[in-house]
């Protein structure tokens, strides 16, 4: 078993890939540091698959798989060690992150050719493989967070890829600052589960929290406070209400980053460990409906947000917000394998559509602004074919693979009895309504930039397809958008569904069924709700064709008419305005007036300079028994004869200063 | 009222009277004169204490080699009045206040040790010169001999410094 | 007969009278008799004491204390001739040539 043995070889390989070209890749041509960088992710996702053609000949007993490298903090009881873990999410994950990202390097060799800082891009784009196979594949929480702060870090460096733009590098800051208040979240919640168990290895961990009994709904014990403080993590790093705002300015980035980072894997993190802890989550239903109703929330209210805006990335970003809301309300419902299956779903479809976005922004040379493009069916044949694709998957049409996995995930919600009888019916209801919505804005997204009539300029702008290196990757992904959910599938027809019942010893509680409860299903609805969904899938694609192709002005004269509802949708609600009042600025206000005017200066300057003053007085002070004059020398000798006589004499001495007192 | 006692009260007031002389004496000489009654009044103490040696020492020595002394450096330099220059103002109040400090610390540490100090002195019966002179020259030889190598510089000291320079 | 007391009390008086001229005299030659001063004082506690102890201790002493004061007074008027010399007046306020 090579490589279950030396499980770090997987991670190390785009580290090293990273350090070659980062330290060296400065004055490289193109070619070489392509190779150094496709050639590390490609080895790696070799290794990964070898890992997992190994995973399959162990025996159950083996599973989870974890092997302990070194000691890294060792005191007392508490150990967490560099130890790396496979069980079946592993697989999933680790398939996903290292095959995905491998495509989207190949994309990336043609779509940056002609940028500046090439082997930054590629260094940067190896380090976050690193962290984040680090992330997947960790035993521990400690080892975890290493992964969650270093793809944190590597969001940053990419983001503000263009670092001499200012709207640029504000992003990357904004991600990162967003990023860290729900990391502290997630700190919070690490340390209270080290108090309550004294471990934080996910094996040992999950084994001490299974006897434990559900705690009661609105009773914010443990379990409870600690899956809130890790789900505030996971609503920082995947994007949920409130710390969603980093993404949508996440776009300022290169399209790669958009498609790798904030669609595929970073922003998935977050599901992952909600659907890891999922042993402590579904001992907390208070945890369990929260994370439902943020993410359902989340979902709705990114999809009302994409049904306006004009950039194409910035529709794709408000869609992946929207998207991973589904993902937690999934495991927010209790099913956690249809989260992860639609994690793994989105990530064909949402690399795809990004990719092939970068496909058209590149054609259209550099423009992004979906109301300057029209009319590209034609030009860029293979970006149309695959887009459209990536769009039929996201929009849930059958047979595609994002029709199976969000009607996973709606079938779950609608049975779900968590927080009252009715909830489920509420959250399935906001589903549907969004999934009419993302088929809507993804269609017009489609309309709006391939049909229609030209509205760019043909003499400035030369619509030329991509590069082979670009439409390969794309072609790739199509296929794995249309293949990927039917794995899935056999559940219409009575059989297993055969993701799920992979995942299934992950998931399944060995004390007892009910996280079985949740995925066992009634399959009596199966085929009512999925036909629902189809029917809200085709209208809202119909509703999109009708006013983009068929009435163009009817969009204008709808937004003039609804003008306070469209000014609130097109400026995202005023959400980032509200918190730069809110927050920031009184933030500001305090670290300016408070921390700097008074604390640093006024306290910490002036004890220092307060001391040399002060000296400098005792100085000018004791300086005047120097005076020069004689006399007062006599006087000053005087005063040290007193002081001789007192010292020697001090018992005799000592009453006199009493009575004198 | 013994003898002893009005004898020693006499002299006592004539040492004070001559100390008090020497600070409001406005002309160095008379300050110098005062000086020479407290020696004197000095010395009388010294008899009444039963130590003629020393009296006849301190009359000999101190008022009539060392008073002198500065008497001939008081003419020699032509000491006039004092001029009234007040430019210490350490010198002034805070001066005075700490003297008086001083002499009150000193005299509470007396007050207050009770060893040997209430003891009466007893007068007659004290050592003869020649138990004193056997004293310096066996116990306390090594001092004596210091002492006249002290003189020895001393005096080549004040020759050397007081030259008028040549030419 | 007297008590030592007195004696004590007296050589006291006389070094405070001492320290007083010490501080106050602006004339060196003045300053240099207050010295004078105070060392007669401790004599006299100096012959006090040995008289009430019975020793002849104290009394040997004074001979020491009058030889150092006569060696004492020697140079010091030798230096004080220099020093009128070289700034032409006695006041000890005006040697003040380390004043800044």
């Amino acid at each position: 078993m090579p490589i279950l043995e030396h499980l770090w070889i997987i991670p190390l390989l785009p580290l090293l890939g990273a350090t070659v070209n980062g330290l060296f890749g400065r004055t490289w041509p193109n070619k070489i540091v392509n190779s150094v960088a496709i050639g590390a992710t490609g080895l790696s996702f070799l290794a990964a698959l070898e890992a997992v053609r190994e995973f399959f000949l162990l025996s159950p007993e083996q599973i989870p798989w974890v092997k302990q490298y070194f000691s890294w903090i060792e005191t007392g009881n508490f150990r967490a060690g560099f130890d790396l873990q496979v069980d079946q999410l592993t697989v999933v994950m680790l398939l996903v992150v290292t095959g995905v990202g491998w495509l989207i390097h190949i994309y990336s060799t043609g779509y940056m050719a002609h940028e500046g800082g090439y082997y930054r891009f590629f260094a940067y784009l190896n380090l976050f493989m690193f962290f984040m196979l680090i992330l997947v594949l960790a035993a521990n929480y400690v080892l975890l967070f290493v992964g969650w702060e270093g793809v944190g870090l590597a969001s940053y460096l990419l983001i503000g890829f263009y670092f001499l733009r200012k709207s640029a590098a504000d992003a990357g800051k904004k991600a990162f600052i967003v990023n860290r208040i729900g990391d502290f979240g997630f700190m919070l919640g690490m340390f209270l589960l080290f108090r309550t168990f004294g471990t934080l290895d996910f094996v040992k961990l999950f084994d001490k929290a299974t006897p434990l009994s559900a705690e009661a709904m609105g009773h914010l014990g443990t379990l409870t406070v600690a899956c809130l403080l890790l789900f505030m993590g996971a609503a920082g790093k995947s994007a949920q209400i409130p710390l969603y705002v980093w993404l949508p300015d996440a776009m300022e980035g290169p399209t790669p980053v958009s498609a790798l980072i904030h669609a595929a894997t970073m922003v998935t993190a977050g599901v992952y460990v909600v659907a890891r802890s999922h042993v402590l989550f579904m001992r907390a239903p208070t945890a369990m409906l929260v994370v439902a109703v943020v993410g359902c929330a989340t979902a709705l209210f990114a999809a009302t947000i994409g049904l306006v805006q004009t950039d194409i990335k910035k529709v794709l970003a408000y869609s992946t917000v929207s998207q991973l809301g589904y993902m937690f309300l999934a495991c927010g419902v209790g099913a956690f394998s249809a989260g992860i299956f639609h994690l793994m779903t989105h990530a064909f479809f949402k690399a795809l559509l990004f990719l092939a976005a970068g496909s058209v922004i590149h054609a259209m040379g550099g423009e992004q602004n979906m109301l300057h493009m029209g009319g590209l069916s034609k030009k860029i044949k293979w970006t149309y074919v695959t887009m459209l694709t990536g769009t039929l998957a996201i929009a849930g049409i059958p047979p595609l693979a994002g029709f199976f996995s969000k009607d996973s995930i709606l079938l779950n919600a609608y049975q779900s009895e968590n927080g009252g009888p009715n909830v489920g019916h509420i959250l399935y209801a906001a589903g549907l309504f969004t999934a009419l919505l993302t088929s809507f804005y993804m269609f017009r997204l489609i309309f709006l930039t391939f049909f229609g009539k030209e509205r760019y300029d043909e003499h400035h702008v030369h619509v030329h397809e991509s590069p082979k290196s670009m439409l390969v990757p794309l072609a790739i992904l199509a296929v794995l958008s249309i293949v990927g959910g039917w794995l899935a599938a056999p559940a219409f027809w009575g059989q297993p569904d055969y993701f799920a019942k992979f995942l299934e010893p992950v998931f399944a509680a060995p004390g007892g069924a009910e996280a079985n409860t949740a995925e066992a299903v009634a399959h009596a609805l199966e085929w009512p709700l999925a036909a629902v969904a189809f029917i809200t899938a085709l209208l809202g694609g119909f509703a999109a064709y009708w006013l983009y192709l068929k009435q163009p002005s009817k969009p204008d004269r709808l937004a003039k008419s609804f003008g306070g509802a469209y000014q609130t949708l097109l400026h995202k609600y005023y959400v980032d305005e509200l918190y730069a009042a809110t927050i920031v600025r009184p933030l500001m206000w305090l670290s300016t007036n408070v921390f700097w005017k008074a604390v640093d200066v006024s306290i910490i300057d002036g004890a220092v300079n307060g001391i040399a003053e002060g000296i400098t007085v005792v100085g000018d002070g004791t300086r005047r028994t120097q005076s020069g004059n004689t006399r007062s020398y006599a006087v000053w000798v005087v005063v040290g004869a007193i002081v001789i006589v007192a010292v020697i004499f001090w018992p005799h001495v000592r009453p006199i200063l009493g009575v004198a007192r | 009222m013994t003898a002893p006692l009005i004898i020693f009260f006499v002299l006592a007031a004539l040492a004070v009277g001559g100390a008090l002389s020497l600070i409001f004496q406005k002309h160095p000489i008379h300050s110098a004169l005062s000086l020479i009654v407290v020696m004197v009044a000095l010395a009388g103490l010294y008899l009444l204490l039963g130590a003629e040696f020393v009296a006849a020492v301190q009359i000999i020595v101190y008022g009539g080699a060392i008073m002198v002394l500065f008497v001939f450096v008081i003419m020699l330099l032509n000491a006039g009045i004092e001029e009234h220059t007040n430019i210490s103002r350490i010198a002034g109040f805070p001066g005075l206040l700490l003297a008086f400090v001083l002499t009150g610390f000193i005299a509470a540490t007396i007050a207050r040790s009770t060893d040997t100090v209430q003891a009466a002195a007893q007068p007659g019966n004290m050592a003869s010169t020649r138990d004193l002179s056997n004293m310096i020259f066996r116990d306390f030889v090594y001092p004596f001999e210091l002492t006249s190598f002290l003189i020895l510089v001393a005096v080549l000291g004040a020759i050397v410094l007081a030259q008028r320079e040549k030419a | 007969m007297i008590p030592t007391n007195y004696y004590i009390v007296l050589s006291a008086i006389l070094f405070g009278l001492g320290v007083l001229a010490f501080i106050f005299k602006r004339n060196i030659i003045s300053i240099f008799m207050s010295i004078e001063l105070m060392l007669n004082a401790v004599n006299l506690a100096f012959v006090a004491f040995s008289q009430a102890m019975h020793k002849l201790d104290g009394q040997v002493f004074v001979l020491f204390v009058i030889v150092v004061a006569a060696a004492e007074a020697a140079v010091g008027l030798a230096i004080i001739i220099l020093t009128a010399r070289n700034r032409q007046s006695l006041n000890v306020e005006r040697v003040d040539l380390l004043k800044l």
